[in-house]
């Protein structure tokens, strides 16, 4: 027998009242206050490189998000490192605080279900961090057309939209999984430092290592069988999986994210260095993409089901 | 006989095999105060919870007006309001604002829900820290906020956790007489307590929970019997000749005893005050003062534990 009445009842109430406790908190302030500032100077230290070096480029605007000077990484890498830590910052403590400030039996006791609970705290997550991101976007595009003067062409303009729609789909894998560690654990330091440790692990030691373990435990020595265990060990942490979006979105001129077989047809009527159809670019990273975000939904689900079946007592 | 708003038959509850709750049944009648009563981890919460379909039943049944609550959750929590034990808020959030937060989570629209709240408010006596942060409130308030909810949800069933506990003696007054108008709107109402004294006086019946079992059911009074075995005890002070034994002629009367100069008591089935009165002016005497001992709570609880408890020794011994 089913259950009566929708999961969804009361989905809208809790998204914009977490949506409008995110935003106004001082949490938030602080964290976006510290990515704006890093974003500009990033920025700016990438204008002047681009300025400096480079003569004549179709895609000035895509420069900027890739293009690093020492010692500061480029936006994109920066991007990489901080997203993960503003969707922590906003994740960790939504279940269990909802259990520590014991509001969630008496939420639960009105007419909604869990469902509509959980999912609303994490799509509230999510367009807490789209408005960041939106904002972030416009203004490195506004600072690059100032600092730069040249207009972006269409082209350049759609690629700057899929990394926008990028870095959410990254952001959400990091959110899905605060939100699972959340639920996991009754106090939320817990909860906090141990997503913390596997953002150290997964986005500062795992592409290091990963290949290193890869090649230990890879009993062949065929060269093709080597590099697809070293990737597919490295695309295990969703910081190799954005990287590899990102570097080929951003940058028209990227054919392929494995080896290039140059006896192969995927170099035949190929002039090397010219730039891809957005589309094509697309569909070289929609393996990428489709892993991002299915991440996101397979921690969500995690969580889902640990939640369904925890005690609502403290 | 009045229909019953909360029926459960057999209801159990297992964690890993063990049982909290052990098949327990018990109804609550339309427009009665129930309490729930035992000490901690007797399996009071965990019943509460069953109710309100936030913990599944391992066995048996329940039925909350009519509605199953693992089924229809939602139709259950639309009519029940839940006061759960150290309830908490919003701190960072008004009074008012976490009110409008549970009006929209039920669906209420703007003007009934701005309406609604204000009476609420008004009701539990926080009209004037209605914007003020939940932060500053006193534990009493943060309960008194709790029964607003409930009123402005409009609930034909409070369902109250440990309600008092953790109140100051003033406090606890103010929100037993909170509970006692919430009755007088024709709320049922179902509460658990480890406090006897101050529950024993809001309760039309009450159910006493040991271990996972209702050990017994019945009106403070129908238990006060039962346990205490004398029932009544009613204190005649009189003066007149052979007064005590036309008191022991009084039906329902079962044994008098001297209790000092020109006074007996009264030990009985029932209240006999107007019985003996008649008796001691029928006999020529001059009546100075009846008074009757409820049976207390506390006297049941204690009483009945020890039992229990020597009982199990004694089984243990054999």
């Amino acid at each position: 027998m089913q259950r009566e009445g929708s999961p969804w009842q009361g989905l809208g109430v809790v998204i914009s009242k977490e949506v409008s406790d995110q935003v106004t908190s001082i949490r938030m302030f602080v964290v976006e206050l510290l990515v704006v500032l890093i974003a500009v100077a990033t920025l700016l230290f990438a204008t002047e490189q681009v300025r400096n070096t480079t003569a004549e480029d179709p895609f000035l605007l895509l420069r900027l998000f890739t293009t690093s000077q020492e010692p500061f990484p480029s936006f994109v890498t920066f991007l990489s490192l901080l997203l993960p830590l503003v969707a922590i910052a906003l994740g960790f403590d939504s279940v269990n605080g909802e259990h520590n400030r014991r509001t969630l039996s008496r939420i639960l006791s009105q007419p909604i279900y869990r469902d509509a609970l959980l999912f609303g705290k994490f799509i509230a997550g999510l367009i807490t961090l789209s408005i960041s991101l939106v904002v972030l976007w416009l203004l490195v595009i506004g600072l690059g057309l100032i600092q730069l003067g040249v207009p972006p062409s269409a082209d350049e303009i759609i690629r700057a939209f899929i990394f926008l729609l990028i870095a959410i789909a990254y952001a959400g894998v990091w959110l899905a999984l605060a939100l699972l560690f959340s639920i996991v654990f009754r106090s939320a330091a817990t909860a906090a430092l141990v997503t913390l440790g596997l953002w150290f692990l997964l986005t500062l030691i795992w592409p290091t290592v990963a290949p290193r373990i890869a090649l230990a435990l890879i009993p062949s020595d065929d060269i093709n069988t080597l590099i697809f265990g070293v990737q597919t060990a490295a695309r295990l942490s969703p910081i190799t999986l954005f990287n590899e979006a990102m570097s080929t979105i951003l940058d028209p001129s990227a054919r392929t994210l494995g080896p290039i077989y140059l006896y192969l047809p995927q170099l035949q009527g190929a002039v090397l260095g010219a730039p891809l159809p957005v589309g094509q670019s697309l569909l070289i990273v929609w393996p990428q993409i489709v892993g991002l975000v299915s991440g996101s939904i397979l921690l969500f689900v995690i969580g889902y089901i640990v939640f369904q079946r925890q005690e609502v007592r403290a | 006989m009045s229909e019953n708003v909360i029926e459960t038959q057999n209801l159990t509850k297992r964690y890993n095999g063990t049982a909290v709750v052990k098949g327990i049944s018990f109804n609550v009648a339309r427009g009665e105060i129930f309490g729930l009563l035992g000490p901690n981890g007797a399996g009071k919460t965990t019943t509460i919870l069953m109710l309100l379909g936030l913990s599944d039943i391992s066995d048996g049944q329940a039925r909350v007006l009519g509605y199953d609550p693992v089924r229809e959750p939602l139709a259950v929590k639309r009519r029940v309001g839940y006061l759960p034990d150290q309830v908490g808020f919003y701190d960072n959030l008004s009074a008012a604002d976490n009110m409008r937060y549970t009006a929209r989570l039920i669906g209420l629209d703007r003007a009934e829900r701005e309406r609604r709240i204000h009476d609420a408010l008004v009701h539990v006596g926080l009209a004037d820290v209605v914007d003020k942060r939940v932060q500053t409130f006193s534990r009493g308030m943060r309960q008194r906020l709790g029964l607003a909810e409930i009123l402005m949800k409009d609930a034909q069933i409070a369902i109250l956790d440990e309600p008092t506990s953790g109140l100051d003696p003033q406090a606890t007054i103010e929100l037993l007489e909170v509970i006692r108008q919430l009755k007088h709107r024709g709320v049922s109402i179902l509460l658990s307590s480890h406090l006897l004294e101050r529950v024993q006086s809001v309760c039309d019946r009450v159910a006493l929970f040991n271990e996972g079992n209702i050990a017994l059911i019945g009106t403070v009074a129908e238990l006060g019997r039962q346990v205490l075995g004398g029932g009544f005890n009613v204190e005649v002070e009189a003066e007149g000749q052979g007064l005590a034994e036309r008191l022991a002629q009084v039906p329902g009367v079962q044994k008098v005893e001297p209790a000092g100069p020109s006074r007996w008591r009264l030990t009985s089935d029932r209240d006999v005050r107007p019985e003996a009165a008649a008796a001691v002016v029928a006999a020529g005497g001059r009546l100075f003062r009846l008074s009757v001992e409820e049976p207390s709570l506390e006297a049941i609880y204690t009483r009945y534990f020890q039992n229990a408890a020597s009982q199990a020794g004694e089984r243990h011994a054999a």
